[in-house]
């Protein structure tokens, strides 16, 4: 083969169109805005999921893309939560979108300098680690009830409008869905410019094969913490924008029970996939207003099942059926 | 002759077994090296130990005279040592063509940049390209990995190593599994290597040890039994007693 | 002399405390050493034993010795049809799959028993026998403590004569340190699997209800005690049956003091302690380094 024809390769040309945006990839968009005309009356349930969308994404970055297995995941998305609710509940700092960002600063941190020291385990260790850490920081919450406010937590915080304009609408929450629309909107063009460069791809590589990526000589622990640094810090945004839609922050942001809700939705959309968080939260969050009021036991049997389906049979959530899907019904629409 | 990588006396434990012991060795600049020994004998091992795998008990590695004994995995391939793996350690779920510019990517140092696409990186994904055809690899460039023959994989995996462009190539057993009538492919892919590159090829196929190395160090029970050109090796009496009689039998 | 006899009761409540989380995790190690499993649901397992246990007292006037091994054997047995049926399918998955999983049936286990019996804690009665008080001679105290810690230790001893004096023994001790060592030797690595996985269940359906009148007895016991369980396992080294025994006795002790002397802080204590051990041991206070 020529130069030209190595370059227009089938492989080359889909490796480097990889990244462009489909079409389909603004219907996750135009169906939030479509939802904020259609259901006035649920835009705080729409918020809710938004923010829940933001969380599982980030953590999609670290696990489904570096394969970094938490069970810790909440204690950054409550790192950005308390960091906001602290801040404007002794007055010293409301106005909403620098609040993310130190939010967004303090989570970070924190996932920085616990990722330094428990990236460096694996497996169930680090499992463990994520665990404990996630417990030790809702500990410390509850006990330092003189700034955290304890078991109740922190409430009637006062938020700023959004740049000097726009109230936060405690009735409807119309406001806070479209705030948070966007503030998930620039952290998921963010995230997925990440996923497909270069520093992504190698975040993949460590996933599929942590030694080859060594014998490659890639840093991959200094990858790892930077990964899980940002997958933090994403995370504390969410937390953050949690924190302010609501005015509160309690014990909640930190528990056990968000963090395996989080990994529950991204595995049950579809992980390593970016768009499986929508689907996931969606989906779930759905179903649990539904369900889990009128039949609370039957939707947990139901979840229950659904995790173990999904742990034998369909390891690619809801979107990784899709694809299944896809491919056979191509395979069968090709044949002669 | 510049001697590129050195150990002085290495050895390694694991538990009470004694796999590499006391082992002094020199690969020098444009070295085709083999090391041979039966199963066991600790060849991987020492593999590992030049590469960062495992941290030898006592002993130095030295690179070009620099002490490296204590130097990361990745540190090393920066430094110039690449392998490849007895059982292939390829990333399963990508394509040929993303596994090869994973290499690529990470020595040019185009693998940290994280605000632009990898798919805008087109001297990695060129010359990835070239190198899969080079190994005649070209044509299934954007298959999975998981669904090729283990022969193909072996390639790539070559072909990840090769990537790197390193001055020290260590190949452990690059040729089993691969069907004899590919097995040229590999020793092609080598002699089209600049001149200068220090190789070492762990193989059992002793046609292909005989072929290709000017100099050929046996290993036995960890320890270095005998070292010297082909013929010298083939001459021992005690080298054909103790293993290629025995390599001959297994075929 | 009030101060040391503070201590001791101290000592006593913690040791049996202690016994009891031996007795549920024991199985829990021994199955995550053998298979490398992540079993998040074994805490299901003592639920559920501790449910038949306490059901079969309450409602079927059961004595307790007969109720304990009918929750044995029960759950012994489910739990091999469990292995046979999903768990097995799961040894070579990747730990994300085994956590989903075993969180599924967590859940599971969960609404079933929420179905079934109800959401409200179920009471043990002790039979009049474990009531009361009893006279060491130096301390008076609680005669059910008191017998947790003698069953706890006769288990611990009968476990320890198992796993060093008897094949099967020799078997699992050699599987966990090297499977595939083990496989070549000849042993059938299956079937242990199965036997190992049925018998920690089934110690964990005793440990469930040993435990019930103190740790209690809820739907949400698997996950509210979960954290706890796997600490005892990661502190003791995965498969290391005397491992799990002291590092029980050090956070039974750990945790009973705590709550008593500084009820804030106690579980920062715990959770601090244990991220430090694993930092410094990944392999745990009495795993073996590799
Ligand atoms: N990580 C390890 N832990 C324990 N023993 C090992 C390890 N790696 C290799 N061994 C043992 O060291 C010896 C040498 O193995 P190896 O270097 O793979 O031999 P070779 O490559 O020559 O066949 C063998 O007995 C093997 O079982
Ligand atoms: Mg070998």
């Amino acid at each position: 083969m020529s130069a030209t024809d190595l370059q227009n390769h089938p492989a080359a040309r889909a490796l480097a169109q990889r990244h462009r945006l489909r079409v389909w990839e603004g219907l996750p968009w135009l169906l939030a805005l479509a939802c904020y005309f259609a259901f006035p009356r649920y835009l705080g349930f729409g918020t809710e999921i938004l923010i829940t969308v933001l969380f599982a994404i980030s953590l999609d970055l670290a696990l489904g893309y570096a394969g970094i297995v938490t069970l810790g995941h909440a204690a950054f998305f409550g790192a950005g939560a308390y960091t906001v609710g602290m801040l404007a509940k002794n007055g010293i700092w409301t106005e909403p979108i620098t609040g993310l960002l130190l939010g967004a600063a303090v989570a970070g941190l924190i996932g920085f300098l616990s990722g330094l020291v428990l990236l460096r385990t694996a497996g169930l260790t680090l499992l463990m680690l994520t665990l404990c850490f996630m417990g030790l920081l809702e500990e410390s919450a509850n006990m330092g009830a003189d700034f955290t406010g304890g078991f109740d937590g922190l409430d009637s915080l006062p938020i700023k409008p959004i740049v000097g304009m726009f109230e936060f609408d405690v009735l409807y929450s119309k406001t806070q869905y479209l705030y948070v629309l966007a503030v998930l909107f620039v952290c998921f063009v963010f995230t997925r410019t990440l996923v497909y460069s270069p520093f992504g791809h190698s975040l993949t590589g460590i996933r599929e094969n942590t030694l080859r990526m060594h014998a490659v000589g890639a840093p991959v622990e200094r990858r790892l913490v930077i990964c899980y640094t940002i997958s933090a810090a994403i995370a504390g945004i969410a937390g953050a924008l949690w924190a302010q839609a609501n005015a509160y922050v309690n014990l909640s942001t930190l528990g056990l029970d968000r963090a395996a809700t989080v990994l529950i939705i991204l595995v049950l959309g579809g992980y390593g996939r970016l768009y499986g968080a929508f689907v996931g939260a969606f989906v779930y969050m759905m179903l649990e207003h539904f369900l889990s009021k009128l039949y609370p036991e039957a939707w947990q049997l139901g979840l229950g099942l659904l995790l173990v389906v999904i742990a034998l049979f369909a390891r690619g959530g809801i979107l990784g059926i899709g694809e299944e899907l896809r491919r056979r019904f191509r395979g069968w629409r090709n044949k002669p | 002759m510049t001697v590129l990588l050195e150990t002085q006396s290495v050895s390694k434990n694991f538990g009470a077994l004694r796999a590499t012991r006391e082992v002094s060795f020199k690969l020098e600049e444009g070295a085709r090296h083999a090391l041979i020994g039966p199963n066991g004998a600790g060849k991987t091992t020492f593999i590992n130990l030049l590469t960062g795998v495992l941290p030898p008990n006592s002993g130095k590695v030295l690179l070009k005279d620099r002490d490296i004994t204590q130097m990361a995995q990745a540190e090393r391939v920066k430094l110039g040592i690449a392998r490849t793996f007895q059982i292939n350690r390829l990333f399963r779920g990508l394509s040929v063509l993303e596994n090869v510019y994973m290499a690529v990517a990470e020595r040019v140092g185009a693998a940290p940049k994280m605000l632009t696409p990898a798919g805008a990186q087109r001297d990695v994904i060129d010359e990835s390209m070239q190198l899969l055809e080079s190994l005649k690899l070209a044509d299934i460039a954007h298959h999975t990995i998981v669904g090729l023959p283990y022969g193909r994989q072996r390639l790539v995996e070559l072909a990840i190593t090769l990537g790197l462009k390193p001055e020290v190539l260590l190949l452990d057993e690059p040729a089993a599994g691969v069907p004899s009538a590919e097995s040229h492919i590999i020793l092609d892919a080598i002699d089209a290597l600049p001149k200068t590159i220090g190789v070492l090829i762990i193989d059992h196929d002793m046609d292909l040890v005989f072929r290709f190395a000017k100099r050929i160090t046996v290993l036995v029970r960890g320890a270095i039994f005998a070292e010297g050109t082909p013929k010298e090796i083939g001459a021992n009496p005690d080298v054909r007693a103790v293993y290629l009689g025995q390599a001959t039998q297994h075929g | 002399m009030i101060f040391g006899i503070d201590v001791i009761s101290t000592l006593l409540g913690g040791v049996a405390a202690g016994m009891v989380l031996f007795i549920v995790s024991v199985g829990l190690s021994v199955t995550m050493g053998l298979m490398g499993f992540v079993n998040l649901a074994h805490g299901g397992f003592a639920m559920i034993g501790g449910y038949l246990i306490v059901l079969a007292m309450n409602r079927l006037g059961m004595p307790f010795v007969a109720a304990l091994a009918i929750g044995f054997v029960v759950v012994a047995a489910v739990s091999t049809i469990f292995e046979r049926l999903l768990y097995s399918r799961l040894y070579r998955a990747t730990e994300l799959d085994q956590v989903l999983f075993t969180i599924g049936l967590v859940f599971m286990m969960i609404a079933s028993v929420t179905l079934a019996v109800g959401p409200e804690t179920q009471p043990l009665t002790l039979p009049t026998w474990l009531q009361g008080q009893i006279n060491l001679g130096f301390i008076s105290y609680r005669t059910y403590s008191i017998v947790l810690i003698a069953v706890g230790t006769v288990i611990m001893l009968g476990l320890w004569l198992g796993f060093e004096r008897t094949r099967m023994g020799a078997q699992i001790r050699a599987a966990v340190d090297n499977r595939r060592m083990a496989e070549s030797l000849g042993i059938n690595i299956t079937r242990l699997f199965t036997l190992v996985f049925a018998f920690g269940s089934g110690m964990a359906a005793l440990g469930g209800g040993l435990g019930a009148e103190f740790l209690g007895l809820d739907p949400q016991y698997p996950l509210k005690y979960l954290v706890i369980f796997l600490i005892v396992v990661a502190v003791g080294g995965l498969g290391r049956i005397t491992g799990v025994f002291y590092a029980s006795l050090i956070i039974g002790v750990v945790d009973f003091a705590l709550k008593k002397y500084l009820p804030q802080g106690g579980t920062v204590f715990i959770y601090g302690m244990t991220i430090l051990l694993l930092l410094w041991r990944p392999q745990g206070l009495f795993g073996k380094s590799t």
